[in-house]
């Protein structure tokens, strides 16, 4: 597939470098190949965009109800009715909560492996920390299924008793499966991904600044507040973005956590719920006619809207870094 | 938690505050040791999940992996409340699956980043490069959504191994990505030049100079994507149901992996299953962290040298 993309984009591909110039006939093959594998990336995203947005058409345009402000979910029905507002809420909640929980901890580590840590033992625990992102998706869900909630379930007793006046932490529907458990799992899963970004950050801030800091009489705490902090608020924002978007995406370790629930719709987070992922993997079975497929490639085409949105902006956020650095 | 933070303390040169200003006041003291041990707790409530996870999987699942028949055979004619049977036709399927997923996506992924470093220029390359960070960040149940739509929606094929491989290539082509450019970027413009300078051409400078001097990251990169594409399990419920047999035909046929076999067995609380279940998580585990381990190690000593 690369060679054909690459043979198209031959002619165009300028050959000003020195080397290059002579024309020979492997550099022109491999420019060819790897002008072709960049283009091939670039067409990929296209091509899930407009295959997901194809494929889901007919679907939502047969769709009875509305498809961002409902909570109906009968793709299979007769007119088929369904609506994505409740996924959306759920997805939107469980990874908000997920980035609250680990964002400051996440913080804390990045801290503590480039500025706390004896050096000697600074790289095997960002190597531990580092393997956290290694445990496949699936072992967090059975951890969480079957270790964790059982803790869970009295810190959510607590949280409820005393914050239950906010909608958010109602206790009235409450049970041990809850988006908040999922929450708990995620955060657990995206802390790698945000250290990662975030020490690396840390470790770029100028020697100079912490220094001048440090000739002025400044802890190190002060050190971290006044030069470490505010060099690295891009990245971490950035890295906190990343890690969102992996929390948005998730699908079996949330599908094995949190439980459904039907009925009545709560805003509390100590309740059930379903993601855009864990519904349209739990349903998988479930594609048997293009209509009722359809209804759930439109679910995946919002998922992917939201994570092109957030890693876009996770992206510029660091850009924008890096023209203000150099 | 003062002790560590006052150990700590001692083998990092100490701000010159105590001959020029006499005393720190008391309240900056105080927030600065709060802090110390506020980072300390962070490291521990990283470490503390890791450490439980695998002794989880570890202490429930070793005796049935200790066992020779989960290596050599399959779950066939194995019902949910018996115990036996092994996880072969699942580590197949997930090796198959793997491997076919890296000749498709390491190819592109290393030409992909040859043209971010070697060529790219301008606006293309800006773009390239954008979309390799979008497609990190992909979830993977999308690209399943994706080859799905495609494989079975356009062209009528069954679900099947190989359009997992498909799915999985997506994931795996930005982390190979991104780790060889990151080694492509640290060969020194030296060693280009020289090679220029004695006239070889550019694709010859790039295959005998540079990627050698590269290897070990490129091989980091795909050891890391290997490792993660083998757990995920978006893509297998959606493009390739579980089986208990032996099935090494990637286009013919369900397909068992090791996520699908524990999934399979995830739910029903009985004894038989629940073994299964953890000894399918600790063999992933197990896969997962050597070529995770091997990754670094390839990448901590032959890196490139300056």
């Amino acid at each position: 597939m690369s060679s054909i993309t690459g043979r198209s984009e031959l002619d165009s591909q300028p050959s000003g470098d020195l080397a290059g110039s002579t024309r020979r006939l492997g550099d022109r093959v491999f420019a060819g190949l790897s002008v072709g594998s960049g283009v091939f990336v670039v067409v990929v995203i296209a091509a899930v965009a407009v295959f997901l947005i194809a494929q889901a058409w007919p679907s939502l345009r047969d769709d009875s109800v509305d498809f961002l402000t409902s909570r109906t979910w009968n793709p299979g029905g007769s007119p088929p009715a369904f609506g994505v507002a409740d996924l959306l809420w759920v997805t939107v909640i469980s990874s908000v909560v997920a980035m609250a929980i680990a964002v400051p901890i996440s913080i804390g580590v990045a801290l503590f492996l480039t500025q706390y840590a004896p050096p000697r033992l600074a790289r095997p625990f960002a190597a531990a920390v580092d393997l956290l992102a290694a445990v496949p998706s699936i072992v967090y869900g059975l951890f969480g299924a079957y270790i964790v909630l059982d803790y869970l379930s009295s810190i959510q007793t607590g949280i409820s008793t005393v914050l239950g006046w906010v909608p958010l932490f109602s206790g009235d529907n409450i049970i041990p499966n809850s988006i908040f458990a999922g929450s708990v799992i995620l955060s657990v899963m995206i802390l790698p991904i945000v250290t990662a970004l975030s020490r690396e950050v840390f470790a770029q801030t100028p020697a100079a600044h912490k220094e001048a800091a440090l000739a002025l009489g400044a802890t190190r705490w002060e050190v971290i507040r006044t030069a470490v902090l505010p060099y690295g608020r891009p990245g971490v924002i950035s890295a906190s973005m990343l890690g969102l978007g992996r929390a948005l995406g998730e699908t079996i370790a949330v599908l094995l956590i949190i439980n459904v629930v039907r009925g009545t719709f709560h805003w509390t987070i100590f309740t059930g719920g379903e993601t855009f992922a864990s519904r349209i993997a739990r349903d998988a079975g479930e594609f048997d006619t293009p209509e009722k497929t359809g209804a759930y490639i439109a679910a995946g085409l919002v998922l992917f809207v939201l994570t092109f949105v957030v890693n876009a902006a996770a992206r510029v956020v660091i850009e924008r870094r890096k023209a203000f650095t150099e | 938690m003062s002790t560590v933070a006052s150990t700590d303390r001692g083998t990092r040169p100490t701000p010159p505050s105590g001959s020029l200003v006499p005393q720190i006041s008391r309240r900056r003291v105080a927030v600065d040791r709060i802090v110390t041990i506020l980072v300390w707790v962070a490291f521990f409530l990283a470490v503390v999940p890791l450490a439980w996870i695998l002794w989880t999987v570890l202490s429930k699942g070793f005796s049935l992996v200790l066992d020779s028949h989960w290596w050599t055979n399959s779950q066939a004619g194995i019902s949910p409340r018996r115990e036996g049977g092994g996880a072969y036709h699942a580590i197949v399927g997930t090796i198959l699956m793997a491997v076919v997923t890296a000749v498709i996506a390491v190819p592109l992924a290393v030409f992909t980043a040859i043209y971010l470093v070697e060529y790219g220029r301008g606006r293309l390359a800006r773009v390239v490069s954008f979309m390799v960070d979008i497609l990190t960040g992909i979830p993977s149940i999308v690209a399943a959504l994706f080859i799905y739509a495609v494989w079975v929606g356009v062209f009528r094929q069954q679900r099947v191994g190989f359009a997992v491989s498909l799915a999985l290539v997506l994931l795996m082509i930005p982390v190979v990505t991104r780790s060889t450019e990151e080694m492509l970027k640290l060969v020194p413009n030296e060693l280009r030049e020289a090679s220029y300078a004695l006239g070889v051409p550019k694709w010859k400078t790039i295959s005998r100079i540079v990627l050698p001097t590269a290897l070990s990251g490129i091989i980091t990169g795909i050891l890391l994507g290997l490792a993660r594409v083998m757990g995920e399990t978006a893509p297998l419920i959606i493009l390739a149901p579980y089986t208990a047999f032996i099935n090494v035909d990637l286009f013919g046929g369900n397909m068992a992996a090791l996520p699908t076999l524990i999934y399979t067995n995830f739910g029903n609380n009985i004894q038989p299953q629940l073994d299964r279940m953890w000894a399918a998580a600790l063999t992933l585990i197990l896969l997962v962290l050597v070529l995770n381990i091997a990754g670094r190690f390839v990448a901590r000593f032959s890196a490139v040298r300056r």
